[in-house]
């Protein structure tokens, strides 16, 4: 039987999508025991929320003042506590998992699988290298805990029929202090969430300034689209971080995706491999976005854009 | 500070279109262009800009696999790093038996701030710099876009899903980059011709008292599923038209 501990990712008041996916991942590991554990300064209302997806069995809240920010120096040593029970331990590939999971894998003396795309077996997965580019099936260590991340736009979040039981634990670990939690410059917006989103709109940098990008929230908005970008934009400083879409940024899997302005370099469309429908806007007929687009339309954004807004809202 | 080290990977050039061999056994490598991980390039641009700035005495740069990674760290020395150190073994080791070496090398080195990439794009692991941290038992701040040294701490600014954190560790510690931080100097004749006089130490993976350890092992390798290429749409009502015929609108 496989015992598997699923660590909870949340911002303190609500778990995010990722532990529902996590937990759809674990699901898939024959006779799957699955466990939750919250790790926050109070988590009633997160583990309520986790005792309610499909699949698990038990919440495990660990509260603790430590617990407010989730940094991984602090989490690691509770989570490699906890896992002595365990066979496996799963958390998200988003960047609080890929923080904090390896820490975790190396005070357990093991290797991670990052980016679990699919599970074969206890001990074997599928999972990206080269930036999707191939795919390997591995087998970690047998006999050994298995820890890994969960690839996001692998998976679907299971559902929240659940009723598992709730569990407050005290875990005794040496937390260190040099870490220390300064600040979290969050973008505010009431746009969809872009790792959630069923429809995504992106600009690259063929939008050229910040201004100008403005036409892509626009376009978004018709559609009630999350929006994201090129790393090109981002660089330029058109849009924040966080709406970065591709290997280093985000990888999605939205029902429908428009990528306007953006060439489709493979790093960019390593993030949107799993879309639905990708619709491209380029001026360039040769573009490689093209070449994945399942609706091509050539020419002019600033002419097409604001077109195919008005004919969205009409 | 006296010392920072920097890890240097060598992998396949960002540019270069990998392919899985047709009978499966692996990616095409043969002929390929081979480079430093394009994230570690700026952990080692990070660290020369922080000696050139007078706040650090040296930098070194390690690499860890075959002799050939010897180049990747010639062209290190060339950026600027004042020394090298080769850990050779047959082939890449697991990112776990990575992270040992580099704590076995933190060990004899003693440096303050260890920079890493966030990741290396050929296995995509993402797992070296936050177990050697865990190893090691410093602070980790990974995925990092800025960091500002204050004496015996440095406030990191990380790339999280989220926005930006910002994240104040006690040094030494591990510092992972992302790809704005800097943008790393090109390197110049002259300099490649320096590079050749300075010291590149060569140690054996045994030298360390290091034995490799259990890497998952690869069953297959496969192509992923490529996507088809669509139908280009003459103008928006088209566009509109087939958007709504697929019942995406
Ligand atoms: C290690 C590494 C990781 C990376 N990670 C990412 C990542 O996560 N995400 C990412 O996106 N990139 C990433 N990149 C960068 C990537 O290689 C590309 O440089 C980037 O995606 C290019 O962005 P872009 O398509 O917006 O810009 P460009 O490649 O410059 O493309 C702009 C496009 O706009 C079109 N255009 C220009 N004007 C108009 C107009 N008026 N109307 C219509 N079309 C127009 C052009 O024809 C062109 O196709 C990474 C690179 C490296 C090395």
């Amino acid at each position: 039987m496989a015992r598997i501990l699923v660590i909870a990712e949340h911002d303190g008041k609500r778990l995010n999508a990722s532990t529902a996916k996590c937990v759809a991942c674990a699901s898939g590991i024959e006779g799957a025991d699955i466990h939750v554990a919250v790790f926050a300064e109070t988590g009633e209302t997160l583990a309520a929320e986790a005792a309610g997806l499909a699949g698990v069995s038990k919440v495990i809240q660990v509260d603790n003042p430590a617990n407010a920010y989730p940094l991984a120096a602090v989490l690691a040593p509770q989570v490699a506590q906890l896992a002595g029970a365990y066979t496996h331990v799963l958390g998200p590939s988003t960047t609080f998992g890929r923080d904090l999971m390896p820490r975790v894998a190396a005070l357990l003396d093991v290797n991670q699988i990052t980016d679990i795309m699919q599970v074969l077996g206890s001990h074997t997965f599928k999972r990206p290298i080269y930036a999707g580019n191939a795919i390997v099936t591995v087998e970690a260590a047998a006999g050994k805990q298995v820890v890994g991340t969960v690839r996001m736009a692998s998976y679907r979040s299971v559902d929240s029929t659940g009723k598992a039981a709730i569990e407050r634990a005290v875990v005794e670990a040496e937390l260190p202090g040099h870490s220390r939690f300064v600040s979290l410059q969050a973008g505010k917006s009431d746009r969809p969430d872009l790792q959630t989103a069923s429809r995504v709109v992106s600009g690259g940098r063929a939008l050229a300034s910040a201004e100008n990008f403005a036409m892509i929230f626009k376009l978004a908005d018709a559609l009630g689209a999350a929006v994201g970008a090129s790393r090109a934009a981002v660089d330029a400083g058109f849009v924040p971080n966080e709406m970065q879409v591709g290997q280093t940024g985000k990888i999605i899997a939205p029902e429908l995706y428009i990528a306007v302005g953006i060439s489709g370099a493979i790093q960019h469309l390593t993030g949107i491999k799993d879309a639905g429908t990708i619709v491209a806007i380029n001026k360039d007929a040769d573009a490689p976005i093209f070449e994945v687009a399942d609706f091509g339309l050539v020419g002019d954004l600033f002419k097409l854009v604001p077109e195919l807004e008005k004919a969205l809202r009409t | 500070m006296d010392r920072i080290l920097v890890g240097l990977k060598r992998v396949v050039d960002y540019n270069v279109r990998v392919r899985v061999r047709s009978d499966g056994s692996g990616v095409e490598t043969d002929g390929v262009k081979m480079s430093i991980n394009p994230f570690d390039e700026i952990a080692l641009e990070e660290a020369l800009r922080i000696r050139e700035r007078g706040d650090a005495g040296e930098v070194v740069v390690v690499s860890i696999g075959p002799g050939d990674a010897q180049q990747q760290l010639r062209t290190g020395l060339a950026m600027g790093a004042d020394r090298a150190i080769l850990v050779e073994t047959a082939a890449a080791p697991d990112p776990l038996t990575c992270a040992r070496i580099l704590l076995e090398l933190v060990n004899r080195e003693k440096p303050d701030l260890v920079i890493l990439g966030k990741q290396a794009i050929d296995n995509d692991n993402s797992q070296t710099g936050q177990m050697l941290a865990a190893l090691w038992g410093r602070p980790q701040a990974t995925f990092a876009s800025k960091l500002v040294l204050n004496g015996a701490t440095a406030t990191v600014t990380r790339e999280v899903d989220s926005g930006l954190e910002i994240l104040e560790v006690d040094l030494p510690a591990v510092v992972t980059v992302d790809l704005r931080m800097n943008e790393p100097r090109y390197v110049k004749l002259p300099d490649i011709m320096k590079a050749k006089k300075k010291p590149l130490d060569q140690i054996p993976l045994s030298g360390l008292g290091i034995s490799m350890g259990d890497a998952p092992t690869v069953k297959a390798y496969e192509a992923p599923q490529q996507r088809q290429k669509g139908v280009m749409v003459p103008d928006v009502a088209a566009l509109v038209a087939a958007m709504k015929d697929k019942g995406l609108l």
